[in-house]
Formats: structure tokens, C-alpha cells, sequence
């Protein structure tokens, strides 16, 4: 192995000699992540200073708490936790990739390639899931107009308020219209047809009464208004980056199978492929921080 | 096997003739560092509403410190900024520093837009709903 101890006396900046002592392109890769870097951090750290700006903020343990095919169980941070071990074993098998690499075995790049393709699009997976989760997942709150009504979570609206008060629900529960009524009466018996059919004949007094007797339910306040923005967008964007790697994986992926890197005599490509996952692995890192742990 | 230097600008080609135990005992640490965020996370769910502020913000406080360590071994270790030369590492992570100010100045401005909004210099939410409730009225 062409493998050098530095000496210690080496000067770097006298000329004739990289002082960074690494390629062209890797360079630049460091200072796209970098730049990259300051990207999420500035989208985190806005997201952080709106939060501090309010007086309640939605509780992630309640926001995310479910789980697939787990049905209402309340599991908090069960299924993060999922994605967030995927993210790690891929960042994992690249590193061996790399590692396969730097031994130049294309057997070895290859099937840790395709490990970690996979591992990206189990994350992908469970992050379309939960994306579906929010959106479609209504909930009783309080809208601006002083009714109650059921919504999800979208970036214009979500149900994760402070709980409301009896006093305030039931004089909300009076101005609601029937057809709200409705929604949140066959919201609690999560949609069943048979008992659909006979609440649309009910009274709107005895919708309430129906309402307020049906067992766990309870109201909140329409919460803070830039959660969804901000929960979206920034998972969107990590997301996103997600997808990228994934693509630059397969490309890397075909060029070993073709055996472009035996050619040029290293897999320094495989390297900077490699740096990009990691990064995404980094972010993801921090976005569990502050959105799902604190 | 031998891997060949991949570009002139490299004067000294970095050891990888090492093994993977060095790669599987950092999945370890991370993935044990982790499962403590997780507990301290599930800690302040059980315990959310009986535990005093400083407790918690203590709390956070460490699993954002276990946040930046795991940061570290992945950049460290995984991306092999540990084995380039000191050069490279302190220009991509000195302009990181920035981050410091930048995480201290925003926070403390939301901070101080939250007491703002919560005077009557700003507006108090109170206020708000009441304005609402009159407006509903009508």
C-alpha cells in the first residue's frame, strides 16, 4: 500500500505540494456541504427562533406518536426512531462501500452500493408514510371563526393547540353548523357508514350530546401556524436531499458494475458519493434534535 | 492491493489499510448514543408536566450535547475528516464557529419577541381573544 507517514516538518504553504493535500474535487465537495451546512442550519435556526417566539408550541411526543399498522396506539418517538437507525446502518454500509473502495474490491463497492440504496429508499419510505400520516390525520380544534371543526396538518393549518377548556368548547360546540357537527361526530367513530348514516338524522343538540359523551374525546386549539410550514419544508428539503443521494447512489452503483473506477485506477468517486450520504445521515441527525427530541 | 494516489495534489496518501472494526465500534457508539436521547426523550414525555424548567431545559441541554457528539464521530469518522490534514480541517470547520453566534442571537430574539408579545406594548394574546369573541359576536 502506497502509504505515507506525514512528516512532521512538512511545509504545506512553501509550494509545489496541495496544502490541503487532497483532490480538486473533494475539496470542493467540503465546501458545498459546508455551504449546504449553513443552509439547514439557518432554516433550523429560524424554525427555532419562531418557536421561542410563541407561548405553546405543538408537543412532538402527541404530534408523533404514531406507527404503521399500529393503529391508534400512542408510540412516541417509536417510529422516528426507525427512520433515524435506517439513516445510520446506510450511512454504515457507504462507509464500507468507501472502505471496498480504498482496497479497490468492485464486488464489495457493489453490493454495499446497493445496501445503502436500499437503506435511502426505506427512509424515503417511512417519510411518505408519516407525510401521509399528518396530512390525512384530522383532529377536533378550535378554527378562527370560534367553531370546532376537524382538521389535519398542512402548512396553512394544524390541531395541535393547547387543550381547550370545557367552558370554551361547549359554548364552540354551539356555533358550530350541523354539517361540522357531523364531520366531528363520524370523526370520533372514525368514519364507521352504519352509524353515519344515523347521526346525519340527528338534532344539533343531540350531535353534542353524542359529541361530548363519546368516549376520549377532547378539543384543542388551532396551533401555532408555521408548524406545518416549517415541519414540511425542512423535512421536505432533508428529504429531497435524500432522493438526490439515492440517484447519485445508483449512478455510482451502474459506474462500478461498469467498471469505469477499475479503469481510472481508484473510487475516489465512491469517496465524494459518500461525503454527500454522510452529510445527509449529519442533518438528519439535528432534525431529529428539533423536531422530534426537544 | 494497492490503491493508487488518485491526483497529483496528493502529496500523502491517508492510511486505509486498516479493518472495518473501527467502522462497526463507531455504529456502535452511535446507536448507543441515540437510544440515550431516546430514553432522556421518553424521560420528558412520561415525566412532561411534573418536572420543573430548569430540570428540563437541563435535559435538553444533554441530549444536544449527545446530538454533537454523534456529529462529531459522523464527520470525524465516517466522512474521514479525521484523517486529512490539519489545513483542510480547520478550513471547513472553523467557519462552522459562526453557527455559535448565529444559534445564540436568533434564540434570544425569539425569546424577546415572545415577552414583547406578552405586554401590552405587543399583542397579548388575552387581548387577541377577546377582540375575537367581540368580533364573533357581531
Amino acid at each position: 500500500m502506497a502509504t505515507t507517514a506525514i512528516p512532521s516538518e512538512t511545509k504545506w504553504w512553501s509550494g509545489g505540494k496541495s496544502p490541503f493535500n487532497s483532490s480538486y474535487g473533494k475539496v470542493m465537495m467540503w465546501y458545498f456541504l459546508m455551504s449546504d451546512a449553513f443552509t439547514f442550519g439557518a432554516f433550523l435556526i429560524s424554525y427555532g427562533t419562531i418557536r421561542f417566539s410563541v407561548n405553546h408550541w405543538a408537543d412532538p411526543n402527541h404530534v408523533f406518536n404514531a406507527f404503521p399498522f399500529a393503529g391508534h396506539a400512542n408510540l412516541p418517538l417509536a417510529f422516528v426512531s426507525l427512520m433515524t437507525f435506517i439513516l445510520i446502518f446506510s450511512s454504515v454500509t457507504m462507509v464500507l462501500a468507501v472502505h471496498e473502495g480504498h482496497n479497490m474490491n468492485r464486488k464489495g463497492v457493489e453490493k454495499y452500493m446497493i445496501l445503502t440504496i436500499l437503506g435511502g429508499i426505506a427512509f424515503l419510505s417511512c417519510q411518505a408514510w408519516e407525510w401521509t400520516h399528518l396530512l390525512t390525520g384530522e383532529h377536533v380544534a378550535l378554527l378562527t371563526d370560534g367553531t370546532l371543526g376537524v382538521i389535519p396538518t398542512t402548512v396553512k393549518m394544524n390541531p395541535w393547540g393547547a387543550e381547550l377548556d370545557h367552558t370554551t368548547m361547549m359554548s364552540a360546540l354551539q356555533k358550530t353548523s350541523h354539517d361540522q357537527l357531523i364531520g366531528i361526530a363520524s370523526s370520533l367513530h372514525h368514519g364507521t357508514e352504519a352509524i353515519g348514516h344515523s347521526i346525519s338524522t340527528l338534532s344539533n343538540q343531540e350531535l353534542i350530546n353524542e359529541i361530548t359523551a363519546a368516549p376520549g374525546f377532547h378539543a384543542t386549539h388551532s396551533g401555532p401556524i408555521a408548524f406545518g410550514g416549517y415541519f414540511f419544508g425542512i423535512t421536505g428539503f432533508h428529504g429531497f436531499h435524500v432522493f438526490s443521494g439515492v440517484i447519485i447512489n445508483i449512478v455510482m452503483y451502474l459506474k462500478t458494475k461498469l467498471g469505469h473506477f477499475d479503469k481510472r485506477g481508484h473510487y475516489e468517486m465512491i469517496e465524494k458519493a459518500g461525503l454527500y450520504w454522510h452529510f445527509v445521515d449529519l442533518v438528519w441527525v439535528f432534525v431529529f434534535l428539533c423536531f422530534y427530541l426537544v | 492491493m494497492s490503491s493508487q494516489t488518485s491526483s497529483p495534489e496528493i502529496t500523502f496518501q491517508p492510511d486505509h489499510s486498516g479493518g472495518t472494526s473501527r467502522i462497526w465500534k463507531i455504529f456502535w457508539v452511535l446507536s448507543v448514543l441515540t437510544i440515550i436521547e431516546l430514553a432522556l426523550g421518553y424521560f420528558l414525555y412520561l415525566k412532561s408536566g411534573q418536572l420543573s424548567d430548569i430540570v428540563v431545559l437541563s435535559t435538553k441541554c444533554v441530549i444536544g450535547i449527545l446530538t454533537l457528539a454523534k456529529a462529531y464521530y459522523i464527520v470525524s469518522v465516517f466522512m474521514h475528516l479525521g484523517d486529512e490534514v490539519r489545513n483542510l480541517i480547520m478550513t471547513i470547520v472553523v467557519p462552522l464557529v459562526l453557527f455559535v453566534w448565529f444559534i445564540i442571537a436568533f434564540l434570544y430574539d425569539g425569546n424577546s419577541w415572545k415577552n414583547l408579545r406578552n405586554t401590552n406594548a405587543g399583542s397579548k394574546p388575552n387581548q387577541i381573544e377577546q377582540v375575537h369573541k367581540e368580533v364573533i359576536e357581531k
